[in-house]
């Protein structure tokens, strides 16, 4: 008997599983030759550069640079006693092809960050060191001002040796490498970051929760009601997410500033004096009443197509079971609109925790988030790489939330309108 | 939605609760747009509402804040709008094609990788818009397109495409495929299958695609802060800039002739989605 299988093979002689394989592998690279002009661009134009933020937050080039020598004779030396005379020199003949070059005064201001109080001794030391002599460097520098024989400012000057550092990210937690190299928390009253993280968390919470409470009453109705009313209301719904993001900015700052109608309203019904109105824009409240009304609608949406495929005939099950209208919500509706509920609150939360233009204009300073901090630090102070290191951080976190969005939900199921 | 005749008492009350809270919630949403209107109208340069105008004084209305916003002297409205429409069209073009073509590719039982693709597609809408605004800045500063209409358009195109791609592709995941198999079976080229049978059936997703792209562009304003020279400024800076320095009516004008376009823009939305729900047979 022959055990042997016979190939099948197609009309030009190639067995059909080779042919099949080519077919598909033909498929696959023409698949991907699709993809490839929108992958490569945005590898191109985004991914990359917000991988450049990245080498950007660390550098810390600037000054292993300009002291290149010094940085070279330091290797050796144990940090327990003052450095050689090979290391003063050196240190000497950096600083002076510094100050032909006018830029001594970037390493001044970098290593009186790193040590207060060197700003000044360098100062001294350009003065004088037109009367230095040949030879003997370290006793002349010395000399010079007595903070030089410190050791620790040598240590100071070594610790700014290394081409990387994490100094912006500790910052941005309120941290600094001491004078031992050792991590530590900045003094109380200059603890700024770590307070913001919170508050940018709070905020999104808080946005988030609220949104929820408002937004599953009325996905509810939606859902429930005639299709002619739905259509109608979902306008109400609709209509905001496609407005301008600066016209509802713009309506909020109308209604909540002191004379606005917000205001207005609470003193018709006595809830508040005429001449104490109080202040309800350029704070905490502002943002979260105008944030809450603009992300609504993403939380909206997703729990109104779940809520949709739910039949209206498992609660009337429940009822007829005996379940009090209550007791089948929760045992039932509640239970199957989870994911909808899981989708919008972490839509909104990734929206919330990235907000700047709200916060911005309406937040005044106690409602303020890190990304407004990230835009300050872009534009004002010009510490570009403090706000890269701000922004990976913020990235991260939002990255390990679409992860959890991407497994419950599913990227390719995000709804629009 | 009425309730059977036979409800208890107290289900009747919650029920009645519920109405007026989903009531309050839906003026919540809608009420704010409807303060602008009003007050676009005003004769007072004061953002509130004066005695007349609470009286519907015809006197204490009045067009001049649209009058100034066409007229207005040394206004910037006209070069902001002619630079967000050059802007928008350019990008939502560059974000239809890329997007649309990206969106076929990866609508292909073929495709591999397609989960962390889609991720990186999709990015540019879920990164926090400040990170984006940081990253493209950098990118253009150093190719020499900061402060250019190609940089604004090129980085609208980034933040363009994913709303494309999301809305093509969910047209796509309810295409008979067997359509193009029979044009083919019936000698078509590929090239002709797609003008003829994919193209008309995948349109409404298209349009709706480019229409969200058309919006993100026009409304953006975080990534062009970074990138406009004075001469790209567009609405949104100039509101934003208005917003913060001084609140003048003109702005208000200018919000009322945006909220016109977004409505025009949500009806045309919604009955592409209708349509395009019709053509796929989805709901019948």
């Amino acid at each position: 008997m022959n055990t042997e299988v016979k190939q099948i093979l197609t009309t030009d002689g190639i067995p059909l599983e080779i042919s099949l394989k080519k077919a598909e592998r033909a498929n696959k690279i023409k698949a991907f030759l699709l993809v490839a002009p929108l992958l490569l661009f945005l590898l191109i134009t985004y991914i990359f550069p917000i991988g450049e933020m990245l080498t950007r937050s660390v550098d810390d080039k600037m000054i292993t640079n300009m002291l290149p020598k010094t940085f070279k004779a330091m290797k050796n030396w144990d940090e327990q006693e003052l450095p050689s005379e090979e290391v003063f020199a050196s240190f000497l003949a950096d600083y002076r092809i510094l100050i032909e070059a006018k830029t001594q005064g970037k390493v001044a201001q970098r290593l009186n960050k790193e040590k207060n109080g060197f700003n000044s001794i360098l100062k001294i030391l350009i003065r004088e060191m037109k009367n230095f002599e040949e030879g003997n460097t370290k006793k002349q520098i010395i000399a010079v001002h007595k903070r030089f024989g410190d050791v620790s400012y040598w240590r100071a000057i070594k610790r700014t040796a290394p081409p990387y550092s994490i100094g912006k990210y500790l910052k941005a937690v309120d941290m600094v490498i001491d004078e031992n190299g050792d991590i530590v928390k900045v003094e109380e009253g200059r603890r700024i970051y770590t307070q913001l993280w919170l508050r940018t968390l709070e905020v999104a919470f808080f946005v988030t929760l609220f949104c929820f409470l408002m937004g599953y009453p009325i996905a509810h109705l939606l859902a429930t009601i005639p299709m002619k009313y739905s259509n109608l209301l979902m306008i109400c719904v609709l209509l905001p997410f496609w407005t301008s993001l600066l016209v509802r900015t713009a309506s909020w700052m109308i209604l909540l500033q002191q004379q606005g109608l917000v205001n207005d309203f609470f003193v018709m019904i006595g809830l508040v004096a005429d001449d104490n109105r109080p202040e309800m824009m350029y704070n905490k409240v502002g943002t979260y009443v105008a944030m809450s009304q603009i992300l609504l609608p993403f939380m909206v949406l997703p729990l109104y197509s779940v809520m949709k495929t739910v039949s209206p005939n498992l609660m009337r099950a429940g009822k007829s079971l005996g379940g009090t209208p209550f007791v089948s919500f929760w045992k039932i509706y509640f239970p199957l609109t989870t994911s909808g509920i899981g989708a919008g609150s972490l839509l909104v939360f990734i929206l919330a925790v990235g907000y700047y233009i709200t916060p911005e204009l309406v937040g005044g300073a106690s409602g303020k988030l890190i990304s407004n901090s990230i835009a300050y630090h872009m534009k004002q102070t010009l510490d570009w790489s403090f706000a890269s290191a701000m922004g990976l951080m913020l990235l991260v976190g939002v990255m390990a939330i679409y992860w959890i969005y991407n497994k419950l939900v599913g990227i390719d199921n995000i709804k629009l309108g | 939605m009425a309730l059977p005749s036979y409800t208890e008492t107290r289900y009747r009350i919650w029920h009645y609760i519920y109405l007026t809270i989903c009531t309050s919630v839906f003026i919540y949403l809608i009420a704010p747009l409807f303060v602008i209107f009003p007050l676009s109208f005003s004769a007072d340069e004061f953002l509130i509402f004066s005695e007349g105008m609470k009286r519907l004084d015809p006197d204490a209305f009045s067009t001049r804040w649209y009058k100034d916003m066409v007229w207005g002297t040394k206004n910037p409205w006209g070069l902001a709008a002619k630079n967000s429409f050059i802007v928008a069209i350019f990008a939502t073009i560059g974000s239809v094609i890329l997007g649309t073509i990206a969106a076929l590719g990866l609508s292909s039982r073929h495709m591999p990788y397609k989960g962390i693709i889609m991720a990186i597609l999709i990015s540019p809408m879920i990164v926090p818009l400040i990170i984006s605004g940081v990253a493209i800045f950098f990118f253009m500063a150093k190719v020499g397109l900061a402060a250019t209409h190609t940089g604004i358009i090129i980085a609208h195109i980034i933040l363009g495409t994913p709303f494309v791609v999301i809305t093509v592709t969910a047209t796509l995941s309810g295409f008979d495929h067997s359509v193009t198999r029979a044009a083919a079976s019936l000698g078509s080229t590929q090239y002709n299958t797609f003008m003829k049978i994919t193209l008309p059936l995948i349109t409404p997703g298209v349009v709706s695609g480019a229409l969200f792209a058309f919006v993100t562009s026009f409304d953006e304003v975080v990534v062009v802060l970074f990138l406009a020279g004075l001469e790209n400024t567009t609405i949104p800076i100039q509101m934003w800039i208005g917003l913060r320095e001084q609140l003048s009516p003109t702005i208000l004008a200018v919000a009322t002739c945006l909220i016109i376009m977004s409505t025009l823009i949500l009806v045309t939305a919604e009955l592409l989605r209708r349509r395009s729900e019709r053509i796929r047979g989805i709901n019948r």
